[in-house]
């Protein structure tokens, strides 16, 4: 007995073929709508921007001049910044993530800090800049300084951190755990040697996109009232400073045409920023994920 | 075993490159400071004779439209103090106040005269402060420039535009003989001091007009002006002076803005003063301070010229001078 019938099947056969040619030609337009989108603003910001970029621009202050306007204090303050955030968003994350996922108990309370942490991911940033305001430069009077804005940031960016740990570390198979109990290691060695090395490229994946999120966030430092006029470098880490946003912006708002396009070079700099911070932590991940 | 140990190495050498690429970065940008401070030290003789070198830090926060001003004069002001440490943010008048009356700031810009209810704020806090006066700027109203009819506007009749009314607003409605279409209003944000010097002098305390587009960014009106013959729009006169030939400046009762016209207050009620609110107790007690606030009111009158403000009458600054020097 024949189950399936020939002719019905192949007159389905076209319909079912133009269905999925269709579909196809639906998914390759959206992946080229956004690719045309990131290909008309990479162009337009290069062709606005290219001709400010030189040397100076990257080792002058900002000026009431187009022409002499630099970044300076903006590049050199993001790299502060990030040299807080990057270790104390990702130990606290990690931390974090280790410990709802390996050590805490499957219980009511964890689950509620579960989806706390969940939800704080999707929190405006601008509420992690009052945040900010209220805690790190008032009651701690840290000041508008360096540490304040690195901690806010951090702050901002820990709960996707924290998430995208935790998945990485659920994804390690139960067997590799169990092979290492079995072979008589501890919980702390087991976390150590075995869970943590084979998350380390899901961790740093999920790592990579927060901290480029903070590189790039402007809110919360305008709220916690970070300057844009200074010309002088930050000297410790309770100093003040400015960022490379916060620079771009008051840059675009300038009624003189030129800083837009100075803003426009800024914007290439903060682009190239990512693209080299980016690319370190991806040399690492693939490092080891070639071992596991 | 061994894979885990490459990697804490991998993270202490990558850390340890990072940390130094940031320290030689610093390193490198002191020289070229102290190498900037030298050769200003030497040009700058026939502007100042050798002024005492001042160390310290001064940071102020306020108006957008008074940032540029006070960019430039930081600018001039490190070729002769480069070692005070000078810095300001663009907050708007009203997030500059919030920051003066935490006491966060020694200096507030503001392009409006301080309200009385951040008076009242400020006493409460027990901070004295001082006003002075740093320029002037033309609130410019502006029109599309296929726009032939209202050029030309009396205080009555912008009023009679801009409150709301709770009706939809047409130029006709305004004079019959003007076109039967709809106006589209851009104004600046409510904490900028731009808006709340408009809604003094020309709102009279009504509502601005609910459909008004509202951006802190002067750009977006200028463009939003631009693009539609029906729109109307205002902001600082250094915006209009750059888009002259995107825009039309409306005549108000019969008198154009430019630097004359508003130096000379003929321009009225829309030439407005741009302030600097400074803490008096920082002014006694940082040295850089009330040198970097002398050095401003020595040099407001030109930077402002320069981007695109108008300087006051020499016999304010010196005004201003007097006041500071009783501060000491």
């Amino acid at each position: 007995m024949r189950y399936i019938d020939d002719s019905v099947v192949m007159k389905r056969m076209k319909t079912r073929l133009n269905k999925n040619k269709s579909w196809k030609a639906l998914f390759l337009t959206g992946t080229l709508f956004a690719l045309l989108c990131l290909v008309i603003l990479l162009v337009r910001i290069v062709t606005q921007g290219i001709g400010y970029l030189d040397w100076d621009f990257i080792t002058s202050f900002a000026s009431r001049s187009p022409e002499r306007a630099g970044i300076k204090a903006a590049l050199i303050g993001s790299i502060y910044m990030m040299c807080i955030i990057a270790p104390v968003s990702m130990i606290l994350g990690v931390s974090t993530a280790i410990y709802l996922e390996e050590y805490a108990k499957k219980n009511k309370i964890n689950d509620f800090i579960r989806m706390n942490i969940s939800n704080l991911a999707g929190v405006p940033s601008i509420v992690f800049g009052l945040l900010g305001l209220t805690i790190f430069v008032r009651a701690l009077a840290l000041g508008k300084s360096l540490l304040a804005a690195g901690f806010t940031m951090s702050l901002l960016i820990l709960p996707v951190i924290i998430v995208a740990a935790q998945e990485a570390i659920r994804a390690v198979p139960k067997e590799q755990r169990e092979a290492s109990y079995g072979m008589g290691a501890t919980k702390w060695q087991t976390i150590t040697r075995v869970v943590l090395p084979a998350a380390i490229p899901g961790i740093l994946t999920g790592s990579i996109l927060a901290l480029s999120r903070a590189i790039g966030e402007t809110a919360p430092l305008v709220v916690i009232g970070i300057p844009v006029i200074l010309r002088f470098l930050p000297d410790s880490l309770l100093s003040e400073f400015t960022a490379l946003p916060m620079q771009i912006y008051d840059w675009a708002k300038r009624p003189q045409e030129e800083f837009l396009y100075v803003a426009s070079a800024g914007i290439i700099i903060l682009m190239l920023f990512l693209v080299i911070m980016n690319s370190i932590a991806i040399f690492i991940r693939n490092k080891f994920s070639k071992r596991y | 075993m061994k894979k885990w140990k490459y990697l804490t190495m991998t993270a202490v050498v990558g850390s340890a490159l990072f940390l130094a690429a940031c320290g030689s970065n610093e390193a490198g940008e002191k020289e070229t400071d102290t190498n900037k401070g030298t050769e200003t030290n030497t040009g700058s003789e026939t502007t100042n004779n050798e002024v005492a070198q001042l160390t310290g830090s001064v940071s102020g926060d306020g108006s957008s439209t008074v940032a540029p001003i006070t960019e430039a004069l930081v600018e001039i002001y490190e070729e002769e103090q480069p070692e005070v440490r000078v810095s300001s943010g663009v907050s708007g008048t009203g997030g500059g106040f919030e920051k003066f009356i935490a006491g966060e700031t020694d200096f507030s810009n503001a392009s409006r005269p301080i309200k009385d209810e951040e008076k009242a704020k400020l006493a409460e806090a027990g901070i004295d402060y001082t006003e002075f006066l740093l320029a002037y700027d033309g609130l410019t109203v502006v029109i599309n420039p296929e726009n032939t009819w209202a050029t030309e506007l009396t205080v009555e009749q912008l009023q009679q535009i801009w409150v709301e009314d709770g009706t939809t607003k047409k130029w006709s409605d305004i004079d019959p003989s003007w076109p039967a279409e709809e106006i589209l209003f851009y104004s600046p944000g409510t904490d900028s001091g731009t808006y709340d010097y408009f809604d003094e002098v020309i709102l009279d305390g009504a509502d601005l007009v609910k459909s008004a587009e509202l951006s802190e960014d002067d750009n977006v009106l200028v463009t939003g002006v631009a693009g539609d013959k029906n729109a109307i729009g205002f902001f600082g006169y250094a915006y209009y002076l750059e888009n002259t030939d995107k825009l039309t400046a409306v005549k108000v009762n019969g008198v154009e803005p430019n630097s004359e016209t508003i130096e000379k207050g003929e321009y009225s009620p829309l030439s407005r003063p741009l302030f600097v609110y400074a803490k008096n107790s920082a002014l006694k007690d940082n040295e850089a301070f009330y040198n970097f606030m002398e050095f401003t009111l020595k040099n407001a009158g030109d930077m402002a010229g320069e981007v695109g403000y108008v300087r006051l009458p020499d016999a304010m600054y010196e005004e201003g001078l007097k006041t500071l020097e009783g501060l000491k």
